[in-house]
């Protein structure tokens, strides 16, 4: 998703773009995930001041993208089960406010009216209208379908799919001039690294370090239901999973409707490697913890699962812009779990770093030599 | 003539005595050992689902419980696949709506 973003935009600028993807297109993570497009799980900082960004460029995007995306502003809800966690809520979404996001307290009894199947006895919770959802793999498809079809007049877009990268090529200097993939060179001034849970891989080729490491997480699908959860809902704790570093099993009930039927049910976050094992144990935590917040999800039958690998970085930001190390390269990878949402903007900024142009905001948090290491 | 003749006569089989079951508020009757796809086709019954999408009609497809096509409301649990589902005395099958979870929307 996050080079197709690239694409687009950079091809909205004018610009020759190729997109090589070594599979199908969304064959990575993008089809691995849920299609979140959040601010409520951020911490006041660079990331949320991209995903807000992000925010409005997808509200811009569906407009020009066909329904078939599955585009739902269909807000978030975080609940709490008790007055700690609310407290805990309360402060955090203060925190937020401040930095522009719309949050709405809702009292215990209230919860109701907003999610009818929501468990009885919770503290309350907090409402962010500005939470929305695609599905992620459709939406990727045809943000490069769109790509193409503006790339009129000067600019091109090709799209070689099935084609790995090799090798990054380099001139004299050590700068940038293309690529190498199996079918043979590419010569380009620029060479964006979106190769997102695999960004390190590509890095490598290019002799820096980046350390993209992968954070595995299943999904639980349910059979079709009629619309029976409104909104994307949460457990508070998710919060701090998701900020977490700890490479051990975690887990926080995220559950959602979808506009096919099936319920999605998430989050698990654990550092295993590039391990598709399916996990027993990870799925009982997930079904008995949605369980817990829609209690009526008891009696509906889980159909399959499907797992992925989130493109982390230690310090929970991506890596966007210009490598020093290497003139030409640039890198948009790294987003984590938050890739669908943040691909807008990643894209809005690399099209803006190719072409010269003023930057929609400070990028020195995602610098991608942050981490030091070789070069 | 060949046709008239069933799977049952043709092995010889004495099946044990035919019990009622219902579809849709009809009595139909029903032989031991039968699915409940089959026991509505011995009733001349071929449809007893509407897609989610469309509401168009459709029964046992593949019937041997990979097409998921023959999904039934069986004593009030949706998404049964009737042609794996054995019919015992007394079942209630009512035609499926979609998803079969109507009474969860909100």
């Amino acid at each position: 998703m996050v080079g197709a973003a690239c694409a687009y935009y950079a091809a909205r600028s004018g610009l020759h773009v190729t997109v090589i993807d070594r599979g199908p297109v969304a064959g990575g993570t993008t089809g691995a995930g849920e299609g979140n497009l959040l601010v409520s799980d951020k911490e006041p900082g660079p990331e949320l001041d991209l995903a807000l960004l992000s925010t409005r460029l997808w509200r811009t995007l569906s407009g020009a993208l066909p329904p078939r995306i599955e585009y739902e502003a269909k807000g978030g809800l975080v609940v709490a089960s008790g007055e700690a966690g609310m407290a805990a809520l309360r402060d955090f979404a203060e925190r937020q406010e401040r930095a522009g996001v719309k949050t709405e307290e809702v009292t215990g009894d209230r919860l109701h009216d907003l999610e009818p199947h929501l468990a009885q006895g919770l503290a309350g919770g907090f409402h962010y209208p500005q939470d929305a959802q695609v599905q992620p793999a459709l939406a990727a498809a045809h943000l490069l379908r769109a790509a193409g079809e503006q790339a009129s007049g000067r600019a091109r877009l090709r799209l070689r799919l099935g084609e790995k990268v090799t090798g990054v090529l380099k001139g004299a200097n050590g700068e940038v001039r293309g690529v190498r993939t199996v079918s043979g060179d590419l010569h380009a001034p620029y060479v964006v690294n979106a190769a997102g849970t695999w960004g390190a891989e590509v890095a490598r080729l290019a002799d820096v370090h980046l350390p993209v490491l992968p954070r595995r997480g299943f999904v639980l699908v349910t059979e079709p239901l009629p619309r029976v959860v409104r909104r994307k809902v949460y457990a508070a704790d998710y919060v701090a999973d998701v900020a977490s570093g700890s490479a051990a099993l975690q887990t926080s009930a995220v559950v959602e409707g979808t506009p096919a039927g099936p319920v999605l049910i998430g989050a698990s976050r654990e550092r295993v490697g590039f391990d598709r094992t399916l996990s027993v144990e990870v799925l009982r935590r997930l079904a008995a913890q949605a369980t817990r917040l829609f209690p009526m999800l008891a009696d509906v039958r889980a159909i399959r699962t499907y797992a992925g690998f989130r493109p982390y970085l230690p310090d929970h930001l991506p890596a966007i812009g210009p490598d020093p190390r290497v003139p030409g390269l640039l890198h948009a990878c790294g987003h984590e779990g938050a890739g669908i949402g943040l691909a807008p903007a990643t894209g809005l900024i690399v099209a803006g770093i190719l072409t010269g142009e003023e930057l929609p905001l400070d990028i020195d948090p995602f610098r991608p030599d942050r981490f030091g290491g070789a070069r | 003539m060949a046709r008239d003749r069933s799977p049952a006569e043709l092995v010889g089989a004495a099946p044990e005595d035919p019990f009622e079951i219902s579809f849709d508020g009809r009595t139909l009757t029903a032989l031991p050992g039968q699915s409940v796809a089959a026991a509505l086709w011995s009733a001349g019954i071929l449809a007893w689902r509407t897609t989610r999408h469309g509401g168009r009609a459709r029964g046992a497809f593949c019937g041997i419980g990979q097409c998921y096509d023959c999904l039934a409301t069986i004593n009030d649990r949706p998404n049964r696949r009737a042609c794996l589902v054995p019919a015992r005395p007394g079942d209630t099958i009512t035609t499926q709506e979609g998803h079969g979870h109507a009474g969860l929307a909100v």
